[in-house]
C-alpha cells in the first residue's frame, strides 16, 4: 500500500527544524548582529513593534534575525512573548502636543505656525538604486557623518514643542468639536476583553494600532479611491518622540518612564452635520515606529468608520477590525496546511449522496481504474 | 501558591524556567475558567475570552490549547489528537508544547487520559464521566453561513431567531435533495442555542448527545468558548421528513483490523488508484488490531 499513516512526526518536525535553521546560515557572510538589524533596519524593526504591540526595539530585532526577515513572523513572535508578561498598570493619557518632533508637515497649510519640518523623509528622493551602497565601507561612513557633524554647526536647534495645525481650525469653529475627554469613560484593553461590536472609539484605535500595515493600507486605499467618500486632507503627520508617564505606586504623582518614537497622522475630511452645516471632522492615526503609510491609513480608516450610513466595506467597523490583525490572518491563512482529510471525507459522502453514487459503486469505479 | 511553587515542593521541577506552569500566567488562567464556568452555565452559549497569543499561529489549534493550559494540573493525563490521529504532525507538536510547559503524563490511549484535546474527531471509545474533551474550533458561530456579521448573529442568538438557519437547510433540499453539510453540522443545544460542533464528521455529531463527558470547545482567533456539558440534550437540525444522517461506510471495512463501525478515511493507493479504507482513530485502530492478532494467536 502507497500510504503510511502519518506518524513518528516528531522526528520529522525536528528535522524539518534543523533544515530551516541551516537556511539562514548555509551562506559564507558574518551572522547578522542584532544591533545592526536595530540600527541599519530600523524601519522594519518598528514595523514590527508596531505590529506586535510592543514597544521593544531590540527584541523586534531579535525577532526578524530569527524569522530571516519575515515582518508577519516576527510580529507574531514578538506579540506572543508580550503575551507572557505581566500586565503591570497602564500609562496615563499624553497630549501630543508634548512630543518631541522630529518631522512634522501639514498638507492643509502652505505655512504654519512652527514652520513646515521636513526631517528624515524618503519622500523626495529619487528611488535610484544606489550601487555605491553595494560595496560601502566603515571609512566612507565615518567620513559621511564627520562631513554632516560640520556642516550642522551653528544651525538653530527645533524647539521643543510645536502647537497643533487642527486646533486653529477647531478655533475657527471649522472642526467638530472634541469630544469631553473627563466624561470619556475609560480606555478598553483589546488585549484583556474580546472585542464586540459596536466597538467604542478606544477599542477601535487600539485594533488598528496594531494592525497589519498592509491590511490597514489595502482598506485604505479603497476608500480613498472610490469605495467609500473620504477625501482626505492631511491636516498634520508627525513623527517624533513621546513621553510615557505612569502613576507613581508611592506618591500617586506622574512618573516618566521613557519615550517612545511614534508617527501620528490627524486627517481632515468634510461632513454635513445632521443639522445641514457643513463641518470638518477628524480620522486619527498613531502608530509605533515610523512607519506614516500605517498612520495615514489608520486616520483615513478612523473617519470612515464615523460614516452614518454604512456603503463600502471601509466604512463598516465590523468589518475592519475583523480583517486587520496580521498574526490573526495569518495564522488562519497558514492553518489551511492542516490536514482536512476528515472533514473532507465527510463532504466527499455528501456530495456522492447528491450525485446518487452508493458506496458500493465507489468500490467498484476504483476497481475498474485497476483494470 | 503558584503552581510552579507547588511543583518545586513536590520535587517536580520540568517546567522551563522562564515560563509560568502551563505557559499562561494565572491571571489568563483564572479568566479562561471563569468563562468556563459561564459556558457550562450556559450549555452552547458563545462566551467572548480574551484570547492570549501563543507561541502557536492563531488557527491551528490556539483556542483549544488555552482551555487544556487553564484546566490542566500536575496529575493529568494528556491525549493530543488531530484528526483522530495522536501520531500527526500538529497532534505531535501541540503534545511537545504542553508537555515542556508542565512536564505532565502522556498518552495515545483513550482510556488512560484524563484530558483530551482534539481537532476535528472525538475517539470512538465511549469516553467517561472522569474526562474531559477540548475541541479546537475554527468557526465558533453556527450562523456564519448565514450572516457573516458579529453583530447580527449575537442578536438572533439572544432572540432565538433562527429562522434564516432553517431557511438554508430547507433551500439546500430544495437544490441537492438533501442537507448538504458535511462535517461542522449545526446543532440545538438544551433546546435553546444553535451552536457549531467545529468540524467534526455528522458521525460524531450524535456521540454529543447526552454524553458522560464535559466537552469544551474553544476559538483562540475568534475569542469564543463554549460548552456541552454532560446529559445535555443536543440535537441535530433537521426536518420530520428530512431526517440528519451520519456518514455512509455501508460495505466498507477498515484495511488494518477490519473494523465495519468506525470512521473511516479513505485512501487512494498511489500506484493503482484502488480505494481502500482504514480508521480514522487510530489508537482505537491499533487496540482492535492487536485484539484480532490475540484472537487469532
Amino acid at each position: 500500500m502507497g500510504y503510511v499513516a502519518v506518524k513518528g512526526g516528531q522526528t520529522a518536525i525536528e528535522q524539518a527544524g534543523r533544515l530551516l535553521a541551516y537556511q539562514r546560515r548555509r551562506g559564507t557572510s558574518r551572522p547578522l548582529e542584532i544591533r545592526q538589524i536595530k540600527e541599519q533596519l530600523y524601519l522594519a524593526v518598528d514595523r514590527v513593534m508596531g505590529e506586535a504591540s510592543l514597544y521593544a526595539p531590540d527584541l523586534a530585532a531579535l525577532a526578524l534575525k530569527q524569522a530571516a526577515g519575515d515582518t508577519l513572523e516576527a510580529a507574531f513572535m514578538l506579540r506572543a512573548y508580550r503575551a507572557t508578561q505581566p500586565r503591570l498598570g497602564y500609562s496615563l493619557p499624553q497630549d501630543t502636543t508634548a512630543m518631541r518632533v522630529i518631522r512634522r508637515i501639514s498638507a492643509a497649510f502652505k505655512d504654519i505656525p512652527g514652520g513646515q519640518i521636513l526631517g528624515p523623509t524618503s519622500d523626495y528622493t529619487l528611488r535610484l538604486l544606489d550601487f555605491d551602497l553595494q560595496a560601502e565601507s566603515a571609512r566612507q561612513v565615518q567620513d559621511f557623518l564627520q562631513e554632516l557633524a560640520a556642516a550642522a554647526g551653528g544651525q538653530e536647534p527645533l524647539p521643543l514643542t510645536f502647537p497643533k495645525v487642527i486646533d486653529l481650525l477647531r478655533q475657527e469653529h471649522l472642526l467638530a468639536p472634541r469630544p469631553d475627554v473627563a466624561a470619556a469613560t475609560a480606555p478598553v484593553d483589546i488585549t484583556r476583553q474580546a472585542l464586540t461590536f459596536p466597538a467604542s472609539r478606544s477599542a477601535a484605535l487600539q485594533t488598528m494600532t496594531r494592525g497589519e500595515t498592509g491590511g490597514l493600507l489595502l482598506l485604505a486605499y479603497s476608500n480613498m479611491r472610490g469605495y467609500g467618500d473620504i477625501h482626505p486632507t492631511v491636516g498634520e503627520l508627525r513623527l517624533g518622540y513621546l513621553p510615557v508617564h505612569i502613576r507613581h505606586p508611592r506618591t500617586g504623582l506622574p512618573y516618566h518612564v521613557g519615550d517612545v518614537k511614534v508617527t501620528e497622522a490627524e486627517v481632515i475630511a468634510r461632513f454635513t452635520a445632521p443639522d445641514g452645516t457643513p463641518r470638518f471632522t477628524l480620522g486619527y492615526g498613531l502608530c509605533f515606529g515610523h512607519n506614516e503609510v500605517k498612520a495615514i491609513a489608520m486616520a483615513v480608516l478612523d473617519r470612515a468608520m464615523q460614516a452614518e450610513e454604512v456603503k463600502s466595506p471601509s466604512e463598516d467597523q465590523e468589518f475592519v477590525l475583523s480583517h486587520i490583525d496580521g498574526i490573526e490572518s495569518m495564522g488562519f491563512c497558514t492553518h489551511y496546511k492542516l490536514p482536512h482529510y476528515v472533514t473532507f471525507q465527510s463532504d466527499l459522502d455528501r456530495l456522492r449522496q447528491a450525485q446518487g453514487v452508493s458506496p458500493e459503486k465507489v468500490k467498484e469505479a476504483g476497481k475498474r481504474h485497476v483494470a | 501558591m503558584l503552581l510552579r511553587e507547588w511543583l518545586q515542593t513536590q520535587g517536580r521541577t520540568r517546567t522551563p524556567a522562564a515560563y509560568n506552569f502551563a505557559f499562561l500566567d494565572e491571571g489568563a488562567k483564572r479568566e479562561i475558567r471563569r468563562k468556563i464556568l459561564k459556558a457550562v452555565a450556559i450549555p452552547g452559549y458563545q462566551v467572548p475570552f480574551a484570547s492570549r497569543e501563543l507561541p502557536i499561529a492563531r488557527g491551528w489549534g490556539t483556542g483549544g490549547l488555552q482551555l487544556t493550559l487553564a484546566l490542566i494540573g500536575p496529575n493529568d493525563v494528556l491525549k493530543v489528537i488531530d484528526q483522530g490521529c495522536d501520531g500527526s504532525v500538529n497532534a505531535v507538536n501541540l503534545r511537545k508544547f504542553v508537555q515542556q510547559v508542565t512536564g505532565v503524563a502522556v498518552t495515545m490511549d483513550t482510556r488512560e487520559a484524563t484530558l483530551i484535546q482534539t481537532r476535528h474527531r472525538i475517539p470512538e471509545e465511549p469516553l467517561t464521566a472522569e474526562q474531559i474533551l477540548v475541541l479546537q474550533v475554527p468557526y465558533p458561530e453556527a450562523l456564519r453561513t448565514v450572516e457573516p456579521s458579529e453583530l447580527e448573529t449575537r442578536r438572533m442568538h439572544g432572540e432565538g431567531d433562527y429562522s434564516q438557519m432553517w431557511l438554508y437547510l430547507f433551500e439546500d433540499i430544495v437544490k441537492y435533495g438533501e442537507i448538504s453539510i458535511g462535517a461542522r453540522y449545526p446543532v440545538l443545544v438544551n433546546g435553546r442555542y444553535v451552536m457549531d460542533p467545529s468540524p467534526i464528521p455528522r458521525w460524531d455529531v450524535v456521540k454529543l448527545n447526552r454524553a458522560e463527558t464535559l466537552y469544551l470547545f474553544g476559538a483562540g482567533r475568534e475569542k469564543r468558548l463554549y460548552a456541552i456539558p454532560p446529559h445535555t440534550r443536543v440535537e441535530p437540525l433537521e426536518f420530520e421528513d428530512v431526517r440528519f444522517r451520519v456518514e455512509d461506510f455501508r460495505g466498507q471495512a477498515c484495511q488494518r483490523c477490519g473494523s465495519r463501525h468506525t470512521f473511516l478515511d479513505e485512501l487512494i493507493d498511489d500506484a493503482t488508484g484502488r480505494r481502500t479504507y482504514i480508521c480514522s482513530d487510530t489508537n482505537y485502530c491499533d487496540k482492535m488490531l492487536a485484539r484480532r492478532q490475540q484472537e487469532d494467536r
